[in-house]
């Protein structure tokens, strides 16, 4: 494993190399070689099983990381694959081609954050929403309880109060700071 | 089909197409009268009470306790219920839990399909003030505000007992007279109308769905 | 012994030529969401060439709550009540998925009493889903009998459930950190007695349904899974055990207690619906057996939860992992990410049906019958609740 990923370290520019657990390591790579990176554990080393195909909004640092989480069923050890892209021109390189199931979550993607795969199947079919208007809900600048205020009317009478607040102020008043 | 003439009484069905303007009725819904003798409306009330037919859809998380529900160990059936596959023969809706705004419009149009009298029973938090989904952009935090609800259930998951006992209610609502949702529905309609169109985007079906 | 499949690059993986629908030949036909042959509330849209579908196109998202966007608003501790409504019908493995993984990260080791309490409970659920599973899929077929028996089983379970956590469906039993609870005074002899129960009953089951010739014709054959299909469309859990490939995550990559106990992978071999139902009904009787040697072997004494630090001020160091279990349906993943706040920051939930429910749906529904189409829905076992979250 340390010696196949020195290997695709060097081939491919391959950095963060972190073990997670003793099962789990994560990397990230470019995005113009992810897929040709990607192509080679399936076709190479093994790793045939697509768990899953994410993406988390790192607004802070301008990227969506996508996630491919890859299974090795002879080694029983998981890669992570983290590829960087820009938030706002996203758009990634498809991967239906290696997976069938892959075009699912590559509508999801479209659909909840706004990342293009150019050439997957119906990726301009709506998945979950249905006359979605606003921004990719997923997207971290989308404030749901404003868009539920906006759209939906709630009942009166509804008291949200913070565990922590209510309990330094009425439960336990005479403790106070942060224990 | 029913075409009317008269503009005051016609919806304007503007999410269909011109081809399919005249495959659906654009005639505003009615509401049914009362027998005019009394006895007779009791009558027609003790026959709709003890004959709750349920529509099989199941909307949500509440769907999962509808099934024992008609096994024998609560068994539904002792009190008239059963469930019908269409909206055409049923005449209870039960909303089991949260509606996405998908299933809102499928619920709107299964129960504008149901003859009247009609009558609506929400299981648990969600429909009442969007429980635990409050702060969630696809679900809908007041049920009354699209659809009349007739009874409401509480709990997360209701039990089959309670959904047992909510159906005796319901009963005992109907023998009253006291449920009379589908007229208000009528009565309203504009209201009613209005917020359904503001959360569904896509209105691509005519305006009351016969 | 079957080889475990290759990835197959001759597997035909586009997608199929849209039919013409204007030449009068074909039929659309939505078994949609209000419809009794649905399992959940999820739609078909299916294109018929008199009785014989053509093209299916499978439509979620009625049960869309945006979970992964709520979640993150919420800190670790508000998190553990809403996670077990993702799968509605199977609600405890995300609880212990979830706390699984927040314990991993933040580096809280559980008691051992709690992990052999937690893999009962986890065991115990797949046991009442497969039970209301096998209504299902003798009611698709016409079998009305049997799911009135195993959904009166199933409530037996629930009412162990309701025991020892409090609820039927939404136990929130297991909790980063350990269990809520143990098992109380005289739990053990009624859950052997109802597992008794469950045995014969299942013997009949076998008797009025898996030897019925009806049930034999109409689901030997429906919905054929070839092994080449298996890598490339992620199929997982039983459906993959029926085609022969011997993957059980108990087995593989053994958690909480699976590795001390003693148990064997069922692998079927024709891979039709008729067969997933039989290596269903073999892990039936292996949950009863599995049960049976936690009872046995679970610790009497010990502490159930960890120490654990403020929860309502727990901030939790930045990291990431994926946590794995085997669910009734195959492999349920939980990918959790942190970054150090209080709040998590994001966290996947990969449901087996996703897969099974779109990609293999709309791949095997080709060529079947209208009137078989929801068996071969049920066969496969989706839940949609798990596919949108």
């Amino acid at each position: 494993m340390n010696s196949m990923l020195e290997r695709l370290s060097r081939e491919f520019r391959v950095t963060d190399i972190i073990e997670r657990n003793a099962r789990l390591t994560t990397f990230t790579v470019d995005r113009d070689v992810a897929e040709t990176l990607i192509r080679e554990l399936r076709d190479r080393e093994g790793y045939t099983h697509l768990n899953f195909m994410t993406a988390i909004d790192y607004i802070e640092r301008g990227v969506f990381t996508l996630v491919y989480m890859l299974h090795n069923y002879a080694t029983k050890s998981t890669l992570g694959v983290h590829v960087n892209i820009d938030r706002d021109n996203a758009e990634m390189t498809s991967i239906h081609t290696l997976w069938a199931q892959a075009w699912t979550y590559q509508r999801e993607l479209r659909e909840l954050w706004g990342i293009n795969f150019p050439g997957s199947p119906r990726i301009e079919e709506d998945f979950c929403l249905e006359g979605w208007e606003e921004i990719p809900p997923m997207r971290r600048e989308f404030d749901t309880v404003e868009y539920c205020e906006r759209t939906f009317v709630s009942r009166d009478g509804r008291e949200t109060t913070d565990p922590r607040e209510h309990m330094h102020e009425v439960i336990f008043p005479e403790r106070g700071g942060d224990n | 089909m029913i075409k009317s003439l008269s503009t005051e009484t016609t919806l304007e069905n503007a999410g269909l197409s011109a081809e399919e303007q005249d495959l659906f009725s654009n005639a505003r819904p009615q509401a049914y009268e009362p027998y005019p003798i009394k006895a007779v409306e009791d009558f027609a009330n003790w026959c709709r009470a003890n004959s709750l037919w349920l529509l099989a859809f199941g909307t949500g998380c509440g769907a999962i306790e509808l099934r024992p529900l008609m096994t024998a160990r609560f068994d539904a059936n002792r009190i008239g219920v059963a469930g019908r596959p269409t909206p055409r023969q049923s005449s209870v809706f039960i909303i089991g839990g949260y509606s996405s705004v998908k299933t809102l419009k499928r619920i709107v149009r299964s129960y504008e399909q149901m003859q009247g009298p009609k009558f609506v029973i929400s299981l648990g938090i969600c429909p009442i003030n969007g429980g635990m989904y409050w702060d969630s952009y696809n679900t809908i935090k007041r049920l009354d505000q699209y659809i009349p609800v007739d009874l409401y259930i509480t709990g997360c998951m209701p039990r089959p007992e309670v959904l047992v006992g909510g159906l005796l209610e319901l009963k005992k609502m109907i023998k009253e007279g006291r449920c009379d949702g589908a007229n208000r529905y009528v009565e309203n309609f504009d209201w009613y109308k209005a917020n359904q169109k503001k959360v569904i985007k896509n209105w691509n079906m005519p305006d009351y769905n016969w | 012994m079957p080889q475990p499949p290759t990835h197959s690059s001759s597997l035909d993986m586009s997608q199929p030529e849209p039919v013409d629908l204007s030449s009068g030949k074909y039929v659309k036909l939505w078994q949609g969401p209000q419809h009794p042959g649905i399992t959940g509330n999820m739609s078909l849209e299916l294109t018929l060439c008199g009785d014989e579908i053509v093209e299916c196109k499978t439509h979620v998202g009625y049960l869309h709550r945006g979970f992964e966007k709520f979640m993150e608003r919420r800190t670790y501790i508000q998190n553990f009540t809403v996670v077990c409504r993702i799968a509605v019908p199977e609600p405890t493995f995300n609880e212990y998925l979830y706390s699984a993984a927040i314990e991993e990260l933040a580096g809280i080791e559980i008691p051992e009493r709690a992990s052999w309490l937690r893999a009962l409970n986890l065991e115990m659920m797949r046991l009442a889903s497969f039970l209301m599973w096998t209504g299902g899929m003798s009611g698709a077929f016409g079998l009305y009998t049997v799911p009135n028996w195993t959904l009166t089983y199933r409530d037996y379970l629930l009412d162990l459930f309701e025991e020892l956590t409090g609820a039927r469906i939404y136990h929130m039993y297991i909790v980063p950190g350990g269990v809520r609870n143990v098992l109380p005074d005289g739990w053990k002899e009624r859950t052997l007695e109802i597992l008794k129960g469950t045995e014969k009953l299942l013997r009949e089951v076998e008797r009025v349904m898996m030897n019925n010739a009806v049930f034999k014709k109409r689901a030997k054959g429906l919905g054929i899974i070839t092994p080449d299909m298996i890598d490339p469309y992620g199929i997982v859990g039983p459906n993959a055990r029926a085609c022969g490939v011997e993957r059980d995550l108990r087995k593989d990559e053994p958690y909480l207690v699976y590795d001390q106990l003693d148990f064997e992978v069922i692998t079927g071999s024709a891979s039709d619906a008729y067969e997933r139902a039989w290596v269903r009904q073999q892990e039936m009787y292996q949950c009863i057996d599995l049960i049976r040697q936690m009872l046995a072997r679970c610790p009497e004494s010990g502490p159930f939860q960890a120490e654990m630090p403020n929860v309502l001020h727990w901030k939790i160091p930045p990291g990431e992992t994926y946590h794995k279990a085997e669910c009734t349906r195959g492999e349920y993943g939980y990918y959790v990410v942190t970054d150090g706040s209080e709040y998590i920051r994001r966290v996947h939930v990969r449901g087996p049906s996703y897969t099974h429910g779109i990609a293999v749906m709309e791949k095997l529904a080709v060529g079947t019958n209208i009137a078989d189409i929801a068996g071969l829905m049920v066969s496969l076992h989706t839940y949609p609740p798990e596919i949108e979250r």
